[in-house]
C-alpha cells in the first residue's frame, strides 16, 4: 500500500467532498477557512492513487539542457567508425580502459552497444527492466541553435513558435479552464512547454522560495502577513472581479505553500544524491508522495554543451544523471507510486559524431531518449543511427521525437495526441499497453 | 462627440483620478507627481500626459549598441568559406565556427544589455506614456529574440516602437512590415515569388489588424503571401522597393485580397486591410484591455458601447492614436468606479510602478528582469507571435509569491539564499511619501499614517479590518514612526492582493 496515506489529503477528495482551492469557485467565503485549515487536517486513510486511473497517472519530464552527446552516453563500442571519429574522448568498449577513462557498461553485446561507465545507476534500472532507451530521435532539417531546437522539442514545431505541447496537452483536455497546479515546472524559468493558451505551469525553484520572506526581514511580520491575507478578505467584493479573483488565489497561495514545504520537509524514503538535478527530483518525489493533483512535472539539467574538455565534465554530468533517476525510482517505488509516474529524459540534440580540436565535440543533430517507470516497454529500442551515412558530419535520426509525444500522450495520458500537436504522428511503441 | 465618450466633469477630477490616470497612462507616481497633475485640472493633465514630444528627454543614439556583431558575412568571408569546405580545410572551418559562436556570446552580452538599458528608461523617462505604448507595441507585434539571435535588430523594432507610440497605427503598420526583427522573426525573409511563405501574411491579420477569423479567409492570406514577397532585409536595412532584388522575389501579378482585385504588393495588402471595419474594434478593443479594463470575456454593454464608438473615432481620424488616447483618458467611463483599481499589473508595471512611485532604490535591474521573467513576463523573449496574454493570466500561487517577494527585495535590499538577486545594502527611507503631514516622522499619528499609506498604495480606501493588523503592528513595534518600521508596512502593504490591481 502506498505510504502516502497519512497525508493524503489531496485535491480530488476535496472536490468529492464538496469543497475545492477557492480560486476553482466565485462565492469562496465559506471555502476560505475550510481549505486553509483543511489542509492542515488531513481527513484519514483517503488515498489519492488509484493505480491505472489515467486521471493518476504522471509524467515527469527531465530536460538534459546544452545538447547531450548521445554517443557518449550510449556507446557503439562495437563499431570502429566510432573510435576514428573520436580518438581522445571516445569511451572504452566494456572491460576496457584508456588511461583513467573506462570502459563502457554492457547493453547489448550482440550490437555492440553499450553505456557511459558513470550510468551505472540508470543501468541497474534498465536491468531490472524499468528503463528504455529510444535511440536516433530527432527531427526533418535539425537546428543546430540551442535556443531553436530547443524550442522545435518544445513546441513539437519545426517554426519553433507556438504554445508548449504540454501546455497544449492541458489546453486540449481541462474543458476551458486552468488545472491549478495541474503542471509544475522546477527551475528559475517556466519552460516554454508547459505553457499553454489556458493552462500556465507553477514554477519555482525551491520550496522556500514559494512563500512570503518579508518575515526573513523582521520575524513579527508572520502574523500580520497570515491576518492581511485572511482577514476582511473578500468582503464586500465582486467574486467575479479580478479582486475576488485575486484573494482567492492569495488564499490558495498560502494553502499550497504549506502544503509543499510541509511535503518536502518530510524525509524522503531513501537517500537522494547532493547534485543539483537530484534536489529537484527529490522535490518532485515528496509532491508525488503527498499525492498532489500535478499531472506533469518539468526538471531540468543543463551544462551538456560540452565544446572543449568534454571527457571529465560529461562524465560528471552522467554520474548526477544516472545516480538522479536512480535515487527517484527507488522513491517512488517505495512509495508505491512506481506504476503511475513516467519520466522522460531529452536533449535538444545530441553532438556530432566528430570530435573537434579541442577535445570536445559541436552541436550535432539526432542523440537517444530515456525513459523509466514500470510502464515502458523496457530495453533498448529503435536502431541505433548509422555512423556511415551520415548527414554533413552528424547522425540521421531514426525517430521523429513527435512520434514520441504521440505515445507518451496516447498511450500515457489518454490524450487524443494528434489534436494537441496539430499534426498525425506514427506512434512510437514506447509504452507497454 | 458619442454619449458613450462623453467628457468627465472637470469638477470630478482630483486627487484619486489623477493617480488613476497616471496608473494606466504612465506607471504611476509618488504623491507629489499625482497632486501636480491633478492641481492641472482633467483637460491640461491629459494634455501634458499625451503631447509628451513637448516634454524634454534625451535623444535616444542609434549608436548606443553596436551594429555589427551579428553583421552578415562579407562576400570576401563568403568566398573563403566556401573554398574551405570545398578543399575540406577543416581550420578554417572551424574558426569560422568558433568566431561565429564567439560573436552569438557578444550578442547574448548585448541583448541583456538592450534590455537593462529599455527597463532603465521605463523607470526614469519623463514621458511615462510613451514606454507604456512601446511595451504596448512589443506586446501586440510581439518578436522575440530567441527567434532571430540579432540583438540589434531587436534596438532597432524598440526605437520603431518608441517613434510611433502615439503617431499612427497605419504608418507603424508599414513600418513593421519593413522591420527587419519582424521580417526574420516571421520568416518574410524567405517568401519569394517561386516560394510563397505564408507566416507574416497569416499574422498580419489574426494578430495585428483583424483578429482571429475576423472577415478574412485562408485564401486571402495565400493572396496576402503573394503580396509581401520581397518583403525582406539586407544586414539592417530594409531592401527598398525598387532593389534589385525586391523585383527578384517579388510576384507583382494579380491578386485577389478580400474581395479586391489588382496587382498589390505588401504596402497594398496593408491599405486593404486597415480600411475594414472590424480593424478599427480589434486594436480599439486591444488598447480598450490595455488601458481600461482586463476582464475575461466581453465588456458590459456601456464598455461595448465605448469601444464600438471610440473605434469609429479611430477610423475617422485615420489611425491616429493621439485624439484617439486624449479622448479615451478624458472620458467618464475611464474613471467609472469599475474600471479604478480594477486591472492586474503586468509584471512590468508592478516593478516600474512601485520604483516610480515609492522612489525605493532601483537595486538590480538583472534582479528586476529576472523577477519579471519568474512573474511571466521576460521582455524581448515574449512567449509567442501573440504577445502576453495578459489579465488573470499573470496570476497563480508561485507567481503571487515572486511578486509579494520582488517587492520586499526593492524596498529592503535584502533577498533570499536561492534567488539569483544582487544584494544591496542602499537604504530606503519612504519618510517622503508623508510630507504632506508637515511634521517630523515620530509626531505623526500612526494610524492616520497607516490610512494614507495603505490608500496611497491600493488607491482605494481600505476595509478597516486590513487596516487593523497593520496598526497593530506599528503599536508592537513601538507605535512610533521610523523609517524602518514604515518599510515593514509597506512590506505588507505590498503583500496585499489588492496591490496587484492598478
Amino acid at each position: 500500500m502506498p505510504d502516502n496515506h497519512d497525508s493524503a489529503y489531496t485535491r480530488r477528495l476535496f472536490l468529492k467532498q464538496g469543497m475545492t482551492l477557492a480560486s476553482m469557485v466565485s462565492t469562496a467565503p465559506l471555502f476560505i477557512q475550510r481549505s486553509a485549515l483543511g489542509l492542515m487536517h488531513p481527513a484519514g486513510s483517503m488515498l489519492s492513487s488509484q493505480p491505472g486511473i489515467p486521471d493518476d497517472r504522471i509524467l515527469v519530464v527531465v530536460q538534459l539542457g546544452g545538447g547531450n552527446d548521445g554517443l557518449n552516453t550510449v556507446v557503439p563500442y562495437g563499431n570502429n567508425l566510432y573510435y576514428n571519429a573520436r580518438p581522445g574522448i571516445a569511451i572504452p568498449a566494456p572491460g576496457r580502459s584508456n588511461g583513467p577513462q573506462q570502459g563502457a557498461l554492457k547493453l547489448d553485446d550482440s550490437q555492440g552497444i553499450g553505456l557511459h561507465p558513470n550510468m551505472a545507476g540508470f543501468k541497474e534500472l534498465y536491468d531490472d527492466g524499468v528503463a528504455s532507451i529510444v535511440q536516433g530521435v530527432g527531427y526533418p532539417n535539425p537546428n543546430r541553435s540551442h535556443f531553436t531546437s530547443m524550442d522545435i522539442w518544445h513546441t513539437a514545431e519545426h517554426s519553433a513558435k507556438g504554445y508548449g505541447w504540454i501546455g497544449k496537452y492541458f489546453d486540449n483536455t481541462c474543458n476551458g479552464t486552468p488545472i491549478p497546479e495541474g503542471s509544475i515546472a522546477i527551475g528559475r524559468t517556466s519552460p516554454l512547454a508547459m505553457q499553454g493558451g489556458i493552462q500556465k505551469p507553477v514554477t519555482f525553484e525551491s520550496e522556500e522560495l514559494f512563500r512570503w520572506l518579508g518575515e526573513d526581514v523582521q520575524s513579527d511580520l508572520d502574523k500580520p502577513y497570515t491576518e492581511i491575507n485572511r482577514s476582511g478578505v473578500l468582503e464586500d467584493v465582486n467574486p467575479d472581479s479580478q479582486m475576488g479573483f485575486l484573494m482567492r488565489t492569495a488564499l490558495d497561495a498560502q494553502v499550497s505553500s504549506e502544503r509543499i514545504r510541509k511535503a518536502v520537509a518530510r524525509t524522503p524514503l531513501v537517500n537522494y544524491p547532493g547534485n543539483n538535478l537530484a534536489k529537484q527530483l527529490r522535490i518532485v518525489g515528496a509532491m508525488i508522495r503527498d499525492g498532489m493533483n500535478t499531472r506533469v512535472y518539468y526538471v531540468t539539467l543543463g551544462g551538456f554543451d560540452t565544446h572543449a574538455g568534454q571527457a571529465q565534465r560529461h562524465a560528471r554530468l552522467m554520474l548526477q544523471f544516472g545516480q538522479s533517476v536512480n535515487a527517484f525510482y527507488k522513491d517512488l517505488k517505495k512509495q508505491g507510486n512506481n506504476s503511475r509516474v513516467l519520466t522522460m529524459a531529452f536533449s535538444e540534440f545530441g553532438r556530432r559524431v566528430k570530435q573537434n580540436a579541442s577535445g570536445g565535440t559541436d552541436h550535432g543533430t539526432a542523440a537517444p531518449m530515456y525513459f523509466i517507470g514500470d510502464m515502458v516497454r523496457p530495453g533498448l529500442l529503435g536502431n541505433h543511427p548509422s555512423l556511415s551515412d551520415l548527414d554533413s558530419g552528424d547522425l540521421k535520426w531514426n525517430v521523429d521525437f513527435r512520434e514520441i509525444y504521440t505515445a507518451v500522450l496516447e498511450d500515457w495520458l489518454k490524450a487524443p495526441a494528434a489534436k494537441v500537436l496539430g499534426k498525425k504522428y506514427r506512434k512510437a511503441k514506447i509504452i507497454k499497453v | 462627440m458619442a454619449k458613450s465618450l462623453r467628457q468627465l466633469s472637470p469638477d470630478k477630477f482630483d486627487y484619486w483620478q489623477a493617480q488613476h490616470l497616471l496608473n494606466r497612462a504612465g506607471f504611476g507616481g509618488t504623491p507629489s507627481q499625482v497632486r501636480a497633475l491633478a492641481n492641472m485640472g482633467l483637460e491640461k493633465a491629459v494634455d501634458y500626459i499625451v503631447d509628451y514630444d513637448q516634454i524634454d528627454d534625451e535623444p535616444v543614439d542609434a549608436e548606443t549598441f553596436d551594429s555589427d556583431i551579428m553583421r552578415p558575412r562579407t562576400l570576401d568571408e563568403n568566398k573563403e568559406i566556401r573554398a574551405a569546405r570545398q578543399s575540406g580545410d577543416e581550420a578554417t572551418v572551424q574558426r569560422y565556427r568558433l568566431e561565429r559562436m564567439k560573436r552569438q556570446g557578444a550578442d547574448r552580452r548585448q541583448i541583456a544589455e538592450i534590455r537593462r538599458w529599455w527597463f532603465r528608461k521605463m523607470i526614469e523617462t519623463p514621458r511615462p506614456l510613451q514606454e507604456k505604448m512601446t511595451l504596448f507595441w512589443h506586446g501586440h507585434f510581439a518578436t522575440g529574440y530567441r527567434n532571430i539571435e540579432d540583438s540589434y535588430h531587436m534596438f532597432i523594432q524598440n526605437q520603431l516602437f518608441r517613434h510611433n507610440a502615439v503617431g499612427n497605427f497605419r504608418r507603424l503598420t508599414h513600418a513593421i512590415i519593413r522591420d527587419p526583427a519582424m521580417i526574420r522573426y516571421l520568416d518574410n525573409n524567405q517568401n519569394r515569388r517561386a516560394k510563397p511563405n505564408e507566416n507574416l501574411a497569416r499574422e498580419l491579420m489574426e494578430l495585428f489588424t483583424l483578429g482571429e477569423g475576423n472577415d478574412y479567409t485562408e485564401n486571402d492570406i495565400k493572396e496576402g503571401a503573394r503580396a509581401l514577397t520581397g518583403y525582406t532585409y539586407n544586414d539592417d536595412r530594409f531592401i527598398g522597393l525598387q532593389s534589385r532584388r525586391y523585383k527578384q522575389m517579388h510576384d507583382d501579378g494579380r491578386k485577389v485580397i478580400l474581395r479586391q482585385i489588382g496587382n498589390f504588393n505588401g504596402d497594398d495588402f496593408v491599405e486593404i486591410i486597415l480600411s475594414r471595419k472590424v480593424c478599427s474594434e480589434f486594436i480599439t478593443w486591444k488598447l480598450y484591455r490595455y488601458f481600461v479594463n482586463d476582464m475575461p470575456g466581453e465588456p458590459n454593454p456601456q464598455g461595448q458601447d465605448f469601444v464600438v464608438d471610440l473605434a469609429k473615432l479611430f477610423r475617422k481620424s485615420k489611425y491616429e492614436l493621439k485624439p484617439f488616447l486624449k479622448t479615451l483618458f478624458k472620458s467618464e467611463h475611464f474613471y467609472e468606479p469599475d474600471n479604478v483599481c480594477s486591472q492586474i499589473k503586468n509584471p512590468v508595471q508592478l516593478l516600474v510602478q512601485a520604483v516610480r512611485s515609492l522612489q525605493t532604490p532601483t537595486r538590480s535591474l538583472q534582479a528586476l528582469l529576472s523577477a519579471a521573467d519568474l512573474m511571466g513576463q521576460n521582455i524581448m523573449f515574449p512567449p509567442s507571435v501573440k504577445g502576453w496574454e495578459g489579465g488573470r493570466a499573470w496570476i497563480n500561487t508561485a507567481t503571487i509569491f515572486v511578486r509579494q517577494n520582488v517587492l520586499v527585495y526593492l524596498l529592503t535590499g535584502q533577498r533570499p539564499d536561492v534567488y539569483p538577486w544582487q544584494v544591496d545594502g542602499t537604504k530606503y527611507d519612504p519618510s517622503h511619501l508623508l510630507d504632506h503631514f508637515e511634521a517630523p516622522l515620530r509626531d505623526i499619528n500612526v494610524k492616520e499614517a497607516i490610512k494614507y499609506l495603505v490608500w496611497f498604495n491600493l488607491g482605494r480606501k481600505p476595509h478597516e479590518k486590513r487596516i487593523a493588523s497593520l496598526v497593530d503592528y506599528a503599536n508592537k513595534r513601538g507605535g512610533i514612526l521610523t523609517p524602518e518600521i514604515l518599510v515593514e508596512i509597506l512590506a505588507l502593504i505590498t503583500a496585499m492582493p489588492e496591490y496587484q490591481l492598478c
